[in-house]
């Protein structure tokens, strides 16, 4: 069974390195953009955690943030670490993590496609599923549709 | 005198015979040699999570269905034990059974729809594919029997399945579980020596397992690759930690051998049928759910380990009927990221059959 590592210990570990940036929740641990790539790497490069798949990458909108979701897994040691990162709304823009995982390439051009979040230093940020050239990103809650209106 | 070339770009699809669905790569070619791919998603975008956001809990039931459109049952399944985490509803035993039962069985569909288009790739035109589709029937008829569908199901209900299994449907399971390793051997017979097979897989459009890994591909495709990695064991959901089964995994990461592992997993998924089979407890097959759900707010996860991989739902709930964002994580979406890499420096000829070796469905990929 996978084991979860548990926000609150591993918050602990990361504190020493990277400061208050680093905040454990429920489920989550909580970090902050800029400290993203430095503790993705330092969770990737640790050779005890060895998270070396990135599981997945969503976001959500909130309203007034939007809210990143990555699951990271270490299939050799079975285990799991899920991070938040929280961003503004006005300009939204987190590092990308395609240069560590390369499986966040279309992960994040999704993201970028349907919710509008840019990933600074991803390789190739384009639309993937939507077309070149439309306007406005779907998957916001303020979204409207020239044709359908908000669709419901 | 030398020859004066130039770089050709070629568009193959997206509506193209071998891109199993509508899928576009904007290819490159030296010769016949590929030296850069774009591939263009999009063509099947329906906006599926934007439509989950529109609708009740339960009428987005079906249209999880509609994702991959090959394995809807199990479709079905990540999105249901997303909702049933969040709002606390126990599922009866005998329902995790049938869930289990039935997608087993789509897994074996799914695959044998894989194996015998890749075949039709190749050049064996439509003898495989043809011999697959024999037993595919059976498949599809004996879940016809329980959910009186042939393609899309919509059988999993919150807290259980829809309806349970009729009296005539144990003993036609049990004659498909006696004459289904017979065909399995049968293809093994026809297609392991086959010269046509092996000249055009072994050795083509071969994965590294760290590519594989750092790429996030799941399923055969990671497990070609020799990574002994599959949800239904490294984090059993549902009962699968009731069953004995192995993880087939490949050796070179190959096109055969990610052949070869989805030709081993449909004798596992047997396996694990037989097991559930003699296992399933009498009971009810679903615990009753109101019409209009409102699962308490907060966020979840939940995953599968699907025919093509991890299928992951990601959903929040704010405590209306409606959810507030679902997302899934589409193994083939993802597997489709090692393409370019797989492509890069191979025959066009070679590329149908690297894409096809991916197995995808592009409900799922496009969503």
């Amino acid at each position: 069974m996978t084991t979860t590592l548990n926000s609150s210990d591993m918050a602990a570990r990361l504190k020493a390195q990277f400061g208050s940036g680093v905040t454990p929740t429920a489920d989550y641990l909580e970090v902050t953009p800029a400290l993203l790539p430095g503790v993705a790497e330092y969770l990737k490069n640790t050779p005890e955690l060895d998270f070396d798949f990135l599981d997945m990458v969503t976001a959500a909108d909130y309203g007034d943030r939007f809210e990143l979701i990555y699951r990271l897994l270490s299939l050799k040691n079975n285990l799991l670490v899920s991070l938040k990162v929280r961003c503004d709304r006005s300009r939204p823009s987190v590092p990308s993590l395609a240069g560590l995982w390369y499986g966040a390439t279309n992960q994040e051009r999704e993201i970028y496609d349907l919710l509008g979040i840019e990933f600074s230093g991803h390789p190739d940020l384009r639309r993937i599923v939507l077309w070149e050239g439309y306007q406005g990103h779907p998957l916001r809650k303020d979204f409207k549709d020239k044709v359908y209106g908000a669709g419901d | 005198m030398a020859l004066a070339t130039e770089q050709f770009i070629l568009n193959l699809g997206p509506v193209h015979p071998s891109t199993h669905g509508v899928f576009r790569m904007r290819v490159t070619l030296d010769g016949e040699i590929i030296q850069d791919v774009d591939p263009i998603f999009g063509y099947l975008h329906r906006g599926v999570e934007k439509l989950f956001e529109q609708r009740t809990y339960k009428q987005n039931i079906p249209l999880s269905d509609r994702l991959d459109y090959v394995s809807a049952i199990n479709n079905n399944w990540p999105y249901v034990m997303a909702v049933e985490q969040l709002a606390g509803i126990q599922v009866p035993q005998r329902a995790e059974y049938l869930r289990v039962i039935m997608g087993e069985l789509q897994r074996i569909a799914s695959h044998l729809l894989a194996v015998g288009s890749v075949m039709n790739d190749m050049g064996v035109f439509f003898t495989a594919f043809m011999y697959m589709f024999r037993e595919r029937e059976k498949i599809i008829d004996l879940l016809e029997m329980v959910t009186g569908q042939r393609l899309l199901y919509n059988y999993m209900r919150f807290g259980g399945v829809s309806q349970d299994i009729p009296t005539e449907f144990l003993p036609a399971l049990t004659k498909f579980l006696k004459t289904m390793p017979g065909y399995l051997d049968e293809y093994d017979r026809m297609l392991a020596g086959n010269e046509i097979l092996l000249a055009r897989t072994k050795g083509i459009g071969v994965l590294k397992p760290q590519s594989a890994v750092n790429s996030s591909t799941s399923g055969p495709v990671l497990r070609g690759s020799g990574i002994k990695w599959d949800i239904r064991k490294a984090a059993p959901y549902s009962v699968y930690d009731r069953f004995e089964f192995d993880i087939p995994t490949g050796e070179n990461g190959d096109c055969y051998d990610r052949y070869r592992v989805r030709m081993e997993e449909m004798r596992q998924s047997l396996r694990i049928i037989k097991q559930a089979m003699e296992q399933m407890p009498a009971g009810k097959e679903k615990t009753p759910t109101p019409l209009r759900l409102r699962p308490p707010a907060g966020e979840t996860y939940a995953q599968i380990e699907s025919p093509r991989g991890m299928l992951g739902c990601y959903l929040v709930s704010d405590g209306t009927e409606k959810p507030y964002r679902c997302h899934f994580r589409a193994p083939a979406f993802i597997n489709l990221t090692v393409l370019r890499e797989l492509l890069i420096g191979q025959k066009l000829a070679d590329a149908i059959i690297i894409f096809g070796s991916i197995d995808l469905s592009m409900g799922e990929v496009d969503r």
